[in-house]
C-alpha cells in the first residue's frame, strides 16, 4: 500500500481576470505522505494560499480555472468527485485552519453552535451529543472551562482563543489530513508558540498529515518535515526540513535564508534579494526567479527551468544544476 | 560625553473608558493603562529597539513622544528641553527634528497626490525650498536617497509595491533633515527578502545623516538586527532596558527570557519554540498594583502581586524591573 496521501501533480491554475490572465499555480507538484508534516513557504502572491485551497475545491471557478494537472487524495482525483463526495470529503476527512480566525468564524453564532453544526450535519449526532463533543474538543485545545463558553461569541476570545476555537472546528470531525494557511501569522510571538505546540501535539495523537502554508521560516524549520519553496506560482526547491536549511540549491531559497536577521548574532548589513517580486501579470520569461538572481545566464530568460533531483529527495528547478 | 537626544521621565498615557457621567456616578468608569510610568533616553546617534507585543503601548509611546497624543503625565526631553511645555509653534519646529514612519504604507501616503507632491510637502510646510525647481531638486535628491528614481517622482502610490511604498515614507521623514526618526513597526508589513532592503536602507542612512532611530518592532529578530540598545515593554511598563547583547544573550527578566523562548529561529538545530509563562496577556485596563507579569511568572509570590517593581539599574547599563533580580 501507497503511503502517500495527497498527490499534487503539474496543477496549473489560472484566473482570467478583466486585466488579463493570471497565473497563480504553475506545475505545481509534491507529495504528503501519511503522518507528514509539509511546509509550503513563499512570500506573499507566490501562490500558496491558492495551492492550498485547489486541495479542497475552494478556488472559485470562475474566474479561476484548472488549466491542466491533478489533485489526488488517496488516490482519487478531487476535481473528479461529485458534490456529496467533496461534501463528505471536506471535514471528515481534510479540514482546514485560515489565518484570521475572526473573518474565517461567524460573528453571529455562538461557538458551540459552529464547532457542533458539523457534527451534527457530517456526523448526525443530536443536539446533546454534539454539545457533549464541543466541550471535549475545547478542552483539547486548552480553552480552560470550556462548559461556560460554549455560549460564548467569537468576539469574546482573544486572537490566541479564536485560533484554538478554529483549530477545534477542524478536528472535530476526525480529520486525517488538516491544511493550516497561515495559522499563527497573526498572532505575538508567545501565542504563536503554545498554538504551534498545540498543533504539534494533536498531529502526534492524531497521526494526521497536514499542510503548513507560512512565509515565516522559522516556524518550518520547527514545524514540518518537508518544506517545498514557491516563488511567483513554481515550487522552486523541495527537500527535507535539514536540506533546505543546511544545503539550500536555489539561489531563490539561498537569498530568503540570507535575508534573514538572526536572533544569535548580530551583522551591520543584511544580504538581501535585489529587486522586487515580479508582476504576476505580465512575468518575466523563462525562469521567474531571473531578474533577481545573481547566477542568470541566458538560458534562465528563455526556458523555465524543471525540477531535477539533486540528491534523494531533495529537487530544485535552476538551470544552474543541469 | 555622548549626550541623551531624548530623555523621558515618567511617561504616562491613561484612556478613561466609560467616562460618562452616569457611568462616573455609579463608580464604573475604567481606566485603560496605556503606558504607565515609563523612562527611558536616547543617545544621539544610536538606535534604540522597543519591542512588545501588540497592546503593550510601543505605539503608543511614539504617539506621546510626537505630540500625537497628549500625554497624561510625564516629561520627554528633546536635546534638553520638555516638549510638552511647547506651545503650538514650537511643537511645529520640533517635527522638524522629529519624524515618524508608520507601519503600513498603505494608509500612510495620500493615494490622490503624486510622489512628487507627497515629497514636497514638508518642504512647504517648514518653509524648505521656496521655489518649484529648489522644490524639484530636493524631491529628486530624495528619492535617490531611498533608491528610487527621478521617473517615480510623477506616479501616484498605487503604482508601487509595499516596500517600494515604504521608501517613500522613509525619503519624506527624511525631507526635512530630521536628527530622530521614530519607525513605528516600519518593516512588519514587508516580505523578508523586501525587508532586508528596507533594513538596510535605515542602515545607509543613519550612516549617512548621523541620524538616531526610535524604532519598535515586535519581530525580536528585527530588533537584534538594527539595535544598538533595547527595551521591552509589556502591558504599559518598561520591564528591561540594556545593550542589545545584555538583552539578547543575558536576559534578566522572567518575561524578555520567555520571549526569546518564544521565537522560531530559521535554524532546525535550534531548539523548537516554547512557552514558560502561563495563560494569557494581562489587561491594561485597571490592572492589580503589583507587577504586570505575576499572574503568569514562574518566579511570582505574594510580593509581586502587591508591589510594582521598580526599573532599576545594576550599574552596567542593564536596566531592569523585577523583585526576583
Amino acid at each position: 500500500m501507497s503511503d502517500t496521501v495527497l498527490e499534487l501533480d503539474d496543477l496549473t491554475i489560472r484566473f482570467q481576470l478583466k486585466r488579463g490572465d493570471l497565473t497563480a499555480v504553475n506545475g505545481v507538484s509534491f507529495k504528503v505522505k501519511r503522518g507528514e508534516t509539509f511546509g509550503l513557504v513563499g512570500e506573499s502572491g507566490s501562490g500558496k494560499t491558492v495551492t492550498a485551497r485547489s486541495i479542497m475545491r475552494l478556488v472559485p471557478m470562475p474566474p479561476g480555472e484548472i488549466v491542466k494537472g491533478k489533485v489526488l487524495f488517496e488516490g482519487e482525483s478531487v476535481y473528479d468527485k461529485s458534490d456529496s463526495e467533496m461534501r463528505d470529503m471536506r471535514g471528515k476527512k481534510v479540514a482546514m485552519v485560515f489565518q484570521e480566525p475572526m473573518s474565517a468564524l461567524n460573528p453571529v453564532f455562538t461557538v458551540g453552535d459552529q464547532i457542533g453544526d458539523a457534527l451534527r450535519s457530517n456526523l448526525g449526532m443530536s443536539k446533546q451529543e454534539s454539545e457533549e463533543r464541543v466541550i471535549e474538543l475545547l478542552q483539547l485545545v486548552g480553552i480552560p472551562s470550556p462548559g461556560s463558553r460554549l455560549d460564548s461569541y467569537v468576539h469574546e476570545f482573544s486572537g490566541g482563543m479564536r485560533q484554538r476555537v478554529m483549530l477545534a472546528m477542524a478536528l472535530s470531525c476526525d480529520p486525517t489530513f488538516l491544511i493550516a494557511d497561515e495559522p499563527t501569522t497573526a498572532l505575538d510571538v508567545t501565542i504563536q508558540a503554545t498554538i504551534l505546540e498545540l498543533i504539534e501535539s494533536m498531529i502526534d495523537r492524531f497521526g494526521m498529515s497536514l499542510i503548513f502554508i507560512t512565509h515565516n521560516l522559522g516556524v518550518v524549520a520547527h514545524a514540518c518535515d518537508t518544506i517545498g519553496v514557491m516563488y511567483a506560482s513554481h515550487v522552486v526547491e523541495l527537500a527535507s526540513t535539514k536540506e533546505i536549511f543546511k544545503n539550500p540549491q536555489h539561489p531563490y531559497t539561498v537569498g530568503l535564508l540570507n535575508s534573514i536577521p538572526r536572533l544569535d548574532q548580530q551583522s551591520k548589513y543584511l544580504t538581501p534579494i535585489k529587486g522586487l517580486v515580479c508582476n504576476m501579470m505580465n512575468p518575466p520569461t523563462g525562469c521567474k526567479f531571473h531578474p533577481r538572481c545573481d547566477h542568470a545566464m541566458d538560458i534562465c530568460r528563455q526556458e523555465i527551468p524543471q525540477m531535477k533531483e539533486l540528491a534523494p529527495g531533495h529537487f530544485a528547478a535552476c538551470h544552474l544544476h543541469n | 560625553m555622548t549626550e541623551n537626544i531624548l530623555e523621558v521621565r515618567g511617561l504616562t498615557k491613561h484612556f478613561m473608558l466609560d467616562n460618562d457621567l452616569v457611568s462616573r456616578m455609579a463608580g464604573k468608569s475604567r481606566t485603560l493603562k496605556a503606558v504607565d510610568g515609563i523612562d527611558f533616553f536616547i543617545k544621539r546617534g544610536e538606535t534604540l529597539g522597543l519591542v512588545g507585543e501588540s497592546g503593550c503601548g510601543k505605539s503608543t509611546t511614539a504617539r506621546l513622544i510626537t505630540r500625537l497624543v497628549e500625554p497624561s503625565n510625564g516629561e520627554v526631553f528633546l536635546k534638553g528641553e520638555n516638549l510638552l511645555n511647547f506651545n503650538r509653534a514650537q511643537m511645529q519646529d520640533v517635527r522638524k527634528t522629529v519624524q515618524l514612519v508608520f507601519q503600513d504604507p498603505y494608509s500612510s501616503l495620500n493615494p490622490r497626490k503624486t510622489i512628487m507632491q507627497i515629497l514636497s510637502r514638508p518642504l512647504e510646510v517648514h518653509n524648505l525650498a521656496k521655489t518649484w525647481p529648489e522644490k524639484r531638486r530636493r524631491v529628486l535628491e530624495l528619492l535617490g536617497l531611498v533608491g528610487l528614481g527621478e521617473e517615480h517622482a510623477d506616479r501616484y502610490p498605487h503604482e508601487f509595491s509595499g516596500g517600494q511604498r515604504q521608501r517613500i515614507a522613509i525619503a519624506r521623514a527624511l525631507a526635512v533633515s530630521p536628527e530622530l526618526i521614530i519607525g513605528d513597526e516600519p518593516v512588519s508589513a514587508l516580505d523578508v527578502s523586501i525587508q532586508a532592503q528596507i533594513l538596510n536602507l535605515f542602515r545607509d542612512l543613519q550612516e549617512q545623516f548621523s541620524l538616531t532611530y526610535l524604532f519598535i518592532a515586535h519581530d525580536l529578530s528585527v530588533i537584534r538586527h538594527i539595535s544598538d540598545r533595547v527595551a521591552v515593554m509589556y502591558v504599559g511598563k518598561i520591564v528591561e532596558a540594556g545593550d542589545v547583547a545584555d538583552i539578547f544573550e543575558r536576559p534578566k527578566h522572567p518575561y524578555t527570557k520567555a520571549l526569546l523562548e518564544a521565537v522560531p529561529e530559521a535554524d532546525p538545530d535550534k531548539p523548537p519554540p516554547h512557552l514558560v509563562l502561563k495563560g494569557e496577556v494581562a489587561t491594561p485596563i485597571d490592572p492589580p498594583p503589583g507587577c504586570r507579569l505575576c499572574a503568569r511568572c514562574p518566579l511570582a509570590d505574594d510580593y509581586c502581586a502587591e508591589v510594582m517593581p521598580d526599573l532599576v539599574e545594576n550599574g552596567d547599563g542593564h536596566y531592569v524591573a523585577c523583585h526576583k533580580v
